[in-house]
Parts: structure tokens; sequence; C-alpha cells
């Protein structure tokens, strides 16, 4: 199992073991209770009170210094195969009416004044509509709008059988995911962060000592993960801390507490994995083939950031909750080029002492 | 939940929360579980995780269907005909649960020859007076049933558990025929009621495909039967409706065509919008009903003495029988050593009932000046009432008005912090009502139960002091009871009696004599008088002033002198029935945790399968076990049969699992009980736009309850003007008006403004930007939000029509504590007062229309023009005017005109001025 190097650790306690977070999206319901949680139990401030266009309920944007827990969420558009195999029969039939399709969120919305003038223009064929193949965004969904804004056609509620707009815009699912800073075996922060203010624990969760964090940055950049943010008010960098103070005392972290279906699961990082293992074995037996895991049980060499202590199931590709596909610490990264690069730089510098020393031995003796 | 209790005997939930997870199906609609019940959602995802099917049928796309297998968007207030296709899909697949229907439910029972329904009346049900706008209900009754005392008497009876169910009715009086085939017969008649609920019509009422209707129809059907169960949850998505009592009545009606009540993972979750809203109306607050749902007695009945309110109350056979056990005790309870078998131990005294006297009713007499004064105690109708701009301008003309609340919130500000003052037509120096805020604890800073979604009583000890003078309900209610005793105490006056008399001794306790809730506890559970023991079970009361008891159906809550309610132990949950964990908490009616549970077995006695199991007849110890106390007398063999004079409980078979029915069967059809039909009807919302395309000469609901002035205008129906439907729901984030969760950062963060779901189509025809500005308006004024823009809701194909909803939440006010708090304005200011005849709300559904931008004025003072109008009118028109203005008193029927059926035929002006009439004519009293 996947493991941050030992003398890393800062902090010695007999039998403490790896521990972590497995979050399963199939079982959150988008209750925010982990979010108000973390900010009661770690008396965090609420970050305003901002009403987002777009994603749907999110109303406080992404993690950050004072938002250590942040659920998001993703209205997923997509037809369904027998809604779209129907509009596209209807259309190769002559007989599909249409209400247009608009993407829900996002803006960019067409105007009525800059829609175009009727005109006598088709409807899309099946070929257009069979570009929003299976696994489509949003924004690959054919737009009806500016599909006839392109024909010149005024879209109109249609009055054939089938609702061609509807089938490619229905919505289809609307997905929550309470993310959370990974604890990453190979943690960007930590190995950016130049005052040893964020240190490896004994259950191997990265925690920033806000007594040490002079407030530099470094961390900020070095997280693939975009989670550590500085505070506003006196500019120290910030996120979660695992509950290191409640895990000190034998408590589970306030997120998994208080989630009410289990979506956030707290353990023993080795046990966390064999539990998501089987949860995916069960999902795809229960036909949701589409289940994996993000962070945990890959192959070494294919591990996000050496394996994160906290990990997620997911039924979408990470981009469609913001999670990058392939992470690691910066200095893991680029590791390699650096030491080739410092190398070189010894080896220059080397040689340019040993120049100017020879330099000098020539004038010397001249 | 007079739903409920009409068809299977008792006005609460079913089952509990953690019986979902032994659900098949968890059907859930008229609710959003998820989204307004976290917590308890917890068990739906366990079941879910079992494999269990999630449906969720809703106007709005939650986060309740975003975890649900099959959704279905529907039009706001079409459920009956959605619930109707179900109905007809059941018994035309003929997919019911032969065994349970023939055995369980009415379905033989043979209805009387004068009885006609919808089909062949355009929608009305014999028997209905144009004239009262209500029914005779004897012709719904069974062949040869008396017409019980107390029913078939035109009344609004809001909020009334049916204290008459089925009176009259008797297994061996009343003719059936097993085989169904009687074309009279309950199930004969069902299936000709609902013959025209086909797929078609209900994609064309409900604006859903009549493949979703198909699917779930035939999931819950796979759901079901002797090996499956499936769960319906509902809960104000449906009950505030204009036809919310038959539409649960409708969802009673499936339940028992697939065999679904009183077995584990079946039944109906009631689920209550707010902290112990079920012990609300155990113990009421409500004015119709006495503790234990014993009914209020009214003013109109002749004769008063306890005898014949007993009579009018009691039923011959089944559980009701003991109805004089359960009042006597009351009684003494109440009055102590001074009631006695002489005085009728006091009932003379209770008051009567005159009218309708629910909230709706009273502050529109308040309105009109006919209230002096008011407690607001755990609410907070200046913004948690539909029309909350006519709440406040009834406010407005109090004399007095005390509020209890944890802050100084919309109710107790009205008189400086208002859109109406804001607007300037009132004026706080103008405003004469005398405001008195008394702090109240919250609920950590008191002890106490509450009763919840699933009738279970949950203790709470008190965590911490509260602040200042802030106080507990129960150290109000007793120091203010011992004020106004002290002030009677030496009167000498007839109607002084029950104040001088009434029980009000608690022990005090601590520096501020705060009496102990315990002893109400005790009170409540009822004592032996002779002993002064607990009595451990209200079977133990009698009727002969020898025990007290405050609420049957909460006796035994501390038997054994143990306060049964603060127990908290799961026990093995792991262990077979282990799910139940009777020892947490404890439940009503003796500790059951699912009702009506003699139904899990077949009518032998043996489990319907060895999947569901739960209570059986055990032959060996000649009692019925299992793994919950048996909803059945312990030790009646599944093979007694009465005997035709048989009484009380005896009168009831042993294969009867409904045993506060006389006839041991639940009601399919409801001879007796709702005061809309016997069987459930589609009709159109109050305000709809659209034709009811069953009964197209009706429209609305012929006995629902809509007040015709001009300052409670309704949108016209099948108008252009306002297109749109829209309906209201919950968020997680935020709790009921949003007092205790728009000031918490935490939470006000996270839903920090008032805001509106809307599909694409209509946002780009209105020009409405996400996250921009907009307006909704109804005749009653309107109210700006951010859009939320979203396909969540999708335009509904209804025939030729496309209508467009949209979806509002109704958390938001005026009230702030800090500038952290977040404000908005509250969707009821735009909502009429309306609602149905059992209960009286109707807020799920209007219609209205909406543009982009902000509002031009405040919310509501559109209406300020009629308000001056009827203000006038009051001044000028009655003969009393010359009187202080607040001291004319109007009669309540005043107050609950009927609302015609073709509502564009009667113009508000015109209905007022019947109404006046009426108010002069003192020979109509309720």
């Amino acid at each position: 199992m996947t493991s941050a190097a030992p003398t890393e650790i800062a902090v010695r306690r007999d039998g403490a073991v790896r521990m972590g977070f497995f979050t399963d999206t199939t079982v959150c319901i988008g209750c925010k209770s982990c979010e108000v949680a973390c900010k009661q139990w770690n008396d965090l401030p609420a970050d305003g009170y901002q009403f987002r266009k777009g994603g749907s309920y999110d109303h406080t944007g992404a993690l950050g210094a004072s938002t250590w827990r942040h659920v998001r969420f993703v209205e997923r558009l997509e037809p369904s195969p027998a809604a779209r195999a129907d509009a596209e029969a209807a259309l190769a039939a002559g007989g599909g009416g249409h209400v247009p399709n608009i993407p829900a969120t996002g803006g960019g919305l067409p105007r009525p004044e800059e829609l175009g003038g009727a005109g006598g223009g088709g409807l899309p064929t099946p070929e257009e509509l069979g570009g929003a193949g299976g696994g489509a965004r949003p924004e690959e969904v054919p737009d009806l709008v500016q599909w006839a804004e392109q024909n010149g056609d005024t879209p109109v509620v249609g009055e054939g059988d089938v609702d061609v707009g509807a089938a490619v815009a229905a919505m289809d699912r609307w997905l929550f995911m309470s993310d959370v800073c990974k604890h990453c075996t190979n943690a960007g922060c930590l190995d950016a962060c130049p005052t040893g203010a964020i240190i490896r624990t004994e259950f191997q969760t990265v925690v920033i000592q806000p007594d040490v964090c002079n407030g530099c940055g470094y961390c900020i950049p070095s997280c693939p993960f975009g989670v550590p943010n500085r505070d506003p008010y006196d500019g120290r960098a910030a996120k979660c801390t695992l509950c290191y103070d409640r895990l000190q005392d034998g408590l589970e972290p306030a997120c998994a507490k208080a989630c009410p279906t289990d979506s956030i699961q707290f353990g023993p990082y080795d046990e966390l994995v064999e539990t998501a293992k089987g949860r995916v074995v069960a999902l795809h037996e229960r036909g949701v083939e589409s289940a994996y895991l993000y962070g945990a049980g890959d192959e070494p060499g294919e591990q996000l950031a050496g394996g994160l202590g906290a990990f997620f199931l997911l039924t979408e590709a990470p981009e469609r909750f913001g999670l990058p596909a392939r992470a690691d610490s910066p200095a893991q990264e680029n590791g390699p080029y650096a030491t080739a690069a410092g190398l070189a730089a010894a080896a220059l510098a080397a040689l340019g002492t040993i120049a100017s020393f020879a330099v000098a031995r020539r004038r010397g003796r001249g | 939940m007079p739903g409920l209790g009409t068809s299977f005997g008792r006005g609460g939930a079913t089952n509990f929360q953690q019986d979902f997870q032994q659900s098949d199906c968890v059907w859930i609609q008229g609710s959003s579980l998820v989204e307004a019940h976290p917590v308890g959602s917890r068990w739906m995802m366990k079941a879910r995780e079992r494999g269990a099917k999630i449906i969720h049928v809703d106007p709005h796309y939650s986060r309740t269907s975003a975890v649900a297998d099959v959704y279905v968007q529907i039009r706001a207030g079409s459920d009956i005909a959605f619930l109707g296709g179900l109905i007809r899909h059941i018994i035309e697949t003929e997919s019911y649960f032969k065994d349970y229907v023939v055995n369980y439910t009415n379905a033989p029972v043979i209805i009387n020859e004068r009885y006609q329904g919808p089909e062949e009346l355009d929608g009305l049900f014999s028997g209905f007076d144009p004239g009262s706008g209500t029914y005779d209900t004897t012709t719904w009754l069974p062949e040869n049933a008396e017409a019980p005392s107390a029913s078939g008497q035109p009344e609004h009876a809001t909020q009334a558990f049916d204290e008459k169910t089925g009176a009259g009715m008797g297994v061996s009086e009343v003719p059936e025929d097993p085989t169904l085939q009687h074309p009279r017969c309950v199930f004969q008649i069902l299936k000709r009621h609902y013959a025209r609920y086909t797929p078609e019509m209900v994609e064309r009422i409900c604006g859903c495909s009549k493949e979703d209707l198909l699917h779930v129809a035939e999931t819950l059907i796979e759901n079901s039967g002797r090996e499956r169960t499936s769960m319906l949850a509902y809960a104000v998505g449906w009950t505030q409706h204009s036809t919310g009592v038959q539409t649960i009545r409708a969802g009673a009606i499936i339940q028992l065509l697939l065999g679904n009540v009183g077995r584990p993972g079946g039944g109906i979750m009631a689920m209550r919008g707010h902290a112990s809203i079920q012990g609300s109306s155990d113990i009421p607050t409500l004015y119709d009903i006495l503790p234990g749902y014993l009914r209020m007695p009214r003013a109109r009945e002749q004769h008063l003495t306890l005898a014949d309110y007993i009579e009018a109350g009691s039923t011959k056979r089944g559980w009701w029988a003991n109805f004089d056990k359960y009042i006597v005790s009351l009684l003494k309870a109440w009055f102590g050593d001074a009631a006695t078998a002489e005085n009728d131990y006091g009932f003379p005294y209770l008051p009567k009932i005159s009218g309708n006297h629910s909230h709706f009713p009273t502050m529109l007499r308040a309105v009109d000046g006919g209230l002096d004064g008011l407690f607001v105690m755990g609410q907070n109708p200046a913004v948690g009432s539909q029309h909350s701009g006519l709440q406040r301008r009834a406010l407005a003309q109090l004399k007095w008005l005390v509020v209890r609340d944890l802050a100084d919130l919309e109710t107790a500000s009205f008189w400086r912090e208002s859109p109406e003052v804001r607007s300037g037509e009132l004026r706080p120096e103008d405003i004469g009502t005398e405001v008195f805020l008394m702090p109240a604890a919250t609920h950590v800073e008191k002890a106490g139960h509450f009763t919840n979604t699933q009738r279970l009583l949950q203790w709470r000890d008190k965590a911490l002091e509260p602040p200042g003078d802030a106080r507990s309900e129960l150290h109000f209610t007793y120091h203010l009871g011992k004020r106004i005793k002290a002030h009677y105490a030496n009167s000498d006056r007839e109607r002084d009696w029950p104040i001088r008399n009434l029980t009000w001794d608690y022990p005090e306790h601590g520096p501020h004599a705060e009496p102990s809730a315990e002893d109400v506890l005790r009170e409540i559970n009822g004592y032996e008088l002779t002993t002064g023991k607990l009595v451990n079970s209200f079977t133990e009361l009698r009727n002969d002033g020898t025990t007290s008891c405050g609420c049957w159906i909460y006796s035994g809550c501390f038997a054994d002198n143990v306060n049964q309610t603060r127990r908290r132990n799961p026990g093995d949950i792991d262990s077979p029935g282990g799910w139940v964990s009777p020892e947490w908490g404890w439940a009503w009616p003796a500790n059951r945790r699912i009702f009506y549970n003699r139904a899990s077995a077949d009518p032998e006695g043996r489990p319907w399968s060895e999947r569901k199991k739960y209570i059986w007849w055990d032959e060996e110890q000649a009692r019925w076990t299992g793994y919950d106390v048996p909803d059945f007398p312990p030790n009646k063999r599944p093979d007694y049969r009465p005997t035709d004079d048989a009484a009380g409980v005896e009168g009831i078979g042993g294969d009867d699992p409904f045993i506060m029915m006389p006839d041991g069967r639940a009601q399919l059809f409801a001879p007796t009980g709702p005061l809309d039909g016997p069987l459930p009807t589609y009709y159109e919302p109050f305000e709809s736009p659209f034709t009811n395309a069953l009964y197209p000469k009706i429209g609305g609901n012929p006995c629902g309850v809509y007040w015709s002035r001009p300052d409670n205008p309704l949108n016209v129906s099948r108008s252009r003007e306002y297109p749109v439907v829209a309906s209201t729901f919950r968020l997680t984030e935020q709790h009921t008006a949003g007092a205790m969760s728009r000031n918490l950062p935490w939470l006000a963060e996270l839903q920090p403004e008032m805001f509106v779901e809307i599909n694409p189509q209509l946002a780009r025809e209105r020009g409405i930007e996400d996250g921009g500005w907009m307006t909704v308006m109804t005749e009653r004024g309107e109210i700006e939000a951010r859009a939320k823009v979203t396909s969540r809701l999708q335009p509904l194909r209804m025939g030729d029509e496309v209508v467009h909803q949209i979806s509002m939440p109704w958390h938001w006010g005026t009230y702030r504590s800090s500038e952290q708090g977040v404000t908005g304005d509250s969707v009821n200011d735009i909502i009429p007062l309306s609602g149905d005849p059992n209960t009286t709300i109707e807020d799920k559904t209007f219609s209205c229309d909406v543009r982009a931008g902000r509002r031009r004025g405040e919310s509501t003072c559109r209406l300020a023009h009629e308000h001056e109008h009827v203000d006038q009118m009051t001044r000028e028109g009655d003969h009393e005017a010359e009187l202080p203005h607040k001291a004319v008193h109007t009669l309540s029927s005043l107050y609950e005109l009927p609302v015609p059926g073709d509502r564009e035929a009667r113009e508000p002006p015109e209905g007022w001025e019947a109404a006046r009439e009426l108010a002069r004519d003192p020979g109509r009293t309720g």
C-alpha cells in the first residue's frame, strides 16, 4: 500500500497508522452537512453571500482558506439512448417537432432578438444529432438554437410527435461530490513549503501549522488540486487538517461524523481502500459500470500524487468534478529535470570555477 | 391527517423511517424526502444499496430526484390524475394483491343504490348541495347501513381526524360480495370510477409521458405482493392542495390494492415538516379536536350531555367503542376531584365549536377588526403563512399581540419592518397593536419530548440554561395559567368553573420556578386515581372516574414510572427484526412501530412470506408474536368470528387487521370521513391555466375552501394572463421561514438569496438571465428573486399545449439578526388563502407570470387598494360600526364561503356582498 516516506513523518506515535477519507459520490445527496460541520468544528468564517450563476446549488464555489469541504454540483444534460433513438427515428421520418435545447448552465444564451428570422430550414439530421454521443458534456449536446441560427430558422415548438429538443436536452443526472484536501502521498504543498509549516502527521495526513506559516504562498501553486489558499485577512495558508485535533482524541473528523448517508467514510487507509474496492465491484454488479476509484488502488506509477489519503469513488470523468485526470507533486514531476538541471548548473559552475582558476594560474604565470 | 385516518383508522404514518431499509421500492410523491429529511433519508439510501428502486414523482427536480431510479416530472397539483392512472392500471392488469384486497379492505362491500359518482354526475358525487358547496354523505353509505348521527351534516370540519369512520357499519350487517363481481361492490365502483384515467388522459393532464406512468406502475407492481413490499412517502407537497386529503386517500388506495399496508417496508410515511408536528396534532394545537383525536363537541348539537357526546363519538364495534373511557379519563386529568359523575365530569364546561376557527378564518376575522388579541407561539405568520401580506394587515388590526420567539422576527416587528410599512400603506404611528415579545428558550435550553414523523416520542434533556429572560413554553404557559386562575379564584360565575377547577399543580423547580416537563408527561400518561399509580396502558383506563389520562394514545409512555421516551437503546440491529429497535424512545400507541401489523400475516395468521414476516400467530402459545407489539388483541385467534351482537373490539374478526375501523377493514371507498367525496377524483387546482380534461364543467374541487373577498383575489383560471404554473419547495440548507437558518452565516452562505427555478426555454422567451433578477406576479402582488435557469425543470407538453412551471423555495423574509444574515422576498406574499375542505391549506400550486428584472414596488402593495375597499365596507356596511372598530365580531360563516364550481362566473365583489349578507343573517351559524 501507498505510504509516505517514513522520514517525512514529523510526529511520532506508537501504533498510529495512515488515516484517510473515502468519499463515495454515488450515495452523496448534496446536503452540504459536511461543509457546515467542517466550518463549525474548525471555526471557519463564511466566505460571503454570493448568489452564483450556474453551478446549481453551489454558492461557495471552491475549496479555499475558509472552505475545507466543498460540495460540487454537476447538472448533466445527456440524452438517454432511447430518447435519442426516438428523436432520430422521428426526424428521419420527417415527423419530429422540437423544443429548443439550451444548455442549463453556463452563460451565452442567445437573446430572442439574436435569433434569426423565420426561414424554411429543416431540422437537424440524425447525423448531427448523433454527434451527441454517449458521455457528451453539456456543451457537446447539439444546441438547436445555435443550429437554427445557422440555418436561418426560428426554433418553435414543432408539430411532430417527438420532442427532439427534449430528447437531446433532458436532464439526465444531477451529481454531487464533496471535495476535500487529498492528503497526498506526494504532497506538493509540503514539498514546496520553505518554513516547515506544513508537516506530515503520525496519521500521514498533511497539516499546515498556522503558527509557523509565514504566508509565502508557495504551497498554493504547488498543489495540483487547487486545495490550499491564503486567508485574505492574515495571509496564512489554510486547508483541511483531516481534523487533526479530533484524530488525536480518537474522534472521527467532523465532516464524516455529520454525513447522513456515509458518503464520507473515515478510517485506517488500508481498510478504506479495501472497502472502496469492494464497493466498486458491488456497483459493477448492479450495473453501474462506470464506477471507479479516483486516487486509490492504482498501479504504482499510475498513482495520483503517489496515492491520495482522501480518495473518491466517481462515476464520471474526473474533469466533470473539476479534478485533474493526472496529478502529482510538482517536486515529483519536475524532480528529474530539476535534478538534471541542477547537476548541469553545478557542472557548469564547477567548470567555471576550474576555468577561472585556470585563468588565474595563467595570469599568475604571466 | 384525515387522508390516512379515513383510510386506515388512525391519522399517523403507518411505518417508521428505519423501516425504509426493508423496502423493495420507495415511492416518493408530494415530498422531497432527501432535500427536506436528509437524515431520515439515510435509511432510504440503505434500501437503495440493498437494491430497492427509488421512484420520485414531483413537479420539481430536486436532490431527491437526483438519487431516484425513476423520476417523473408532472404538473403541480395534478397528482390525483397520476394516481388515478396508477389505480386504473393496477386494476385493469389485475395486478392487485387479491387475497389482501378481498380480506383486509372493504372492496367486497356493497354500496347502496342511491350512490352516484363523478362519471355520472359530471364530476360531482351524489348528495351535493350547490348552495353550501357541501355534500350530504348519506348516499355514499353501504347498503343497509344506518346514517351515523354526527356525519352527513354539511360542515367544514377543518383538520378533523375522522371521529366517525364508517360508523354504523359492521361485518355482519352489510352485504358483501367476496368475488368482487357485484356491480355495486366497492371494487367495481372503483374500477368504473377510474376507467377514464387512461395513460393518455394522465399524459394530457399531468404533462408526463404515458411511458413514465406505466414505468412507475410496473415498478410498484413488481415490488409488491407476498414476497415484496413498496413504501410510499409523502409530505406537504400532497397535503397543501385544495384536494390534499383526497390525494393522500388515492395513495392509500394504491397501497391497499398492492397489499402494502401493515407490512415491513410498506405502508405510508407521512413525512412531517417540523419537529413535533405529529405531536401537535396528537395533543392538538388545532381547534377542532381534543387530545388523542377525541372529537371536539359542536355547538349545533342539540343535546350537550356527556352521554350524547359519547354516543356520537363512539362506535358499536371497533376500538372506538372505548371512547367513553378516554374522554372521562381526560376530563379527570383536567378537572380532578371536581369532575364527578354528577356533573358529567365537567364536560358541559368544555368550549363548543361554532364554526371554522382555524388559522385563516381567524386571521380574516382579524383583518375585519373582529379579533382583539393573539398569541403567536412557535409560528411566524408574517412570512410563514400563505398570503402573508394579508396576515400582516391582520396583525395591524389587533389590540394586542403576544409573540414568543427566539428573536424579534417578522411577526413581532411587522409594525416597523414589513413591505406594507416600507410602502407607506401602514404607518407605525397608526398601528394600535400592542406587541409583547416574550423571549423563548431554544430546544436545547428546555427539557421535553418531540413526537416526530413516525409517532415516536423522544425525550431530550436540557443542555444549558436559557439566557436572560428566555423561558420555556411550559414555564410561560404554566405561569400564565397560574395568574389566570388567581384572577378568577373568587369568581362565583358558572362560566368560570373550568378555570377555577382546572388541575394546575405541577411542582416547581429551580430559581425560575420551572415546572417539570416529566410531571406533565406523567399526567399525559395517566394515573390510577385510587392508588396513585401510573397506568401502563390505555387498556387500564376506565369510564367511572377512577382513572385520569391526558392523552389516551400516549398512555404507557411512562409505564412502570419510567420515562419510556428517554430510552436510547437501539438493541442488536443485526438480529432478526433488529431494525425495529423497540427500546429507542417510545411510539404511540403502546410502543407499536408499524400500524395494523396484523396485516403482515395472511388471514390464517401465517406470514405472507418468510422474507416479509413481521407479526404472526403462534399456535403453541396461542398468541400473536413477532418483531413488534401486535396491533391486535394479542390472544384473538385468526379464526375468531364475532357473534352478531358482539360489541367493541369483540365485534372484530380474527382476520380483520384494521381494528380502529368498525368492520376491521381498511377503506378503499370511504363512505364517511372525507367531506369532498368517498373516492378521490381529479379536480384542477383553484388557480390553473387549464380546463379540467376529465370534468370540464367542474374545474376545481367543488367543496374546496376559498375566501372570496377583494383582498384575497384569485388569478382568473384558464387565463393567458397567468400562464405559468408555480409550486414551492424546501431547501436542505434553510429551515421553514428561515429565521433560524438565514442568520447562521454557515447556512446563509450556502443559499444566500431567494431564487426561482425556471426552465431555459421560458427564461429565453422572457429575456431572463441565469443569476439575474426576475419578478413573479400574481393578483396578490409580486416578488423578486434571482433566476436559477436549469434544465432540471422542463416545459411540459399537455395535449396541444406546452406549460411552463417554475419552482420557488419559501425560506426568505425580512428578519436578520446581524449583517451576516440574508434576507429576501417571501413567496407567501403572492399565494392566496384557499384550501382543502378538510384541512384548509393550498399553497403548493398557483398560477403566475414572470418577467425579467426587479419588482416595481413593495411586494404586496397591489393589494392596498382592495384592502382599503374592504376596510371601508366594514365600517360603513355594518350596523355595529359605531362600536369601537375592533369590537365588531363577525360570524364565522362569513369566512368559509364555498368556492363555486366555475370560478370565472363569480367576481370577488359579488362574493364579498354575499358574505356580508350572510354575516347579517343570524340564522346561519357554522
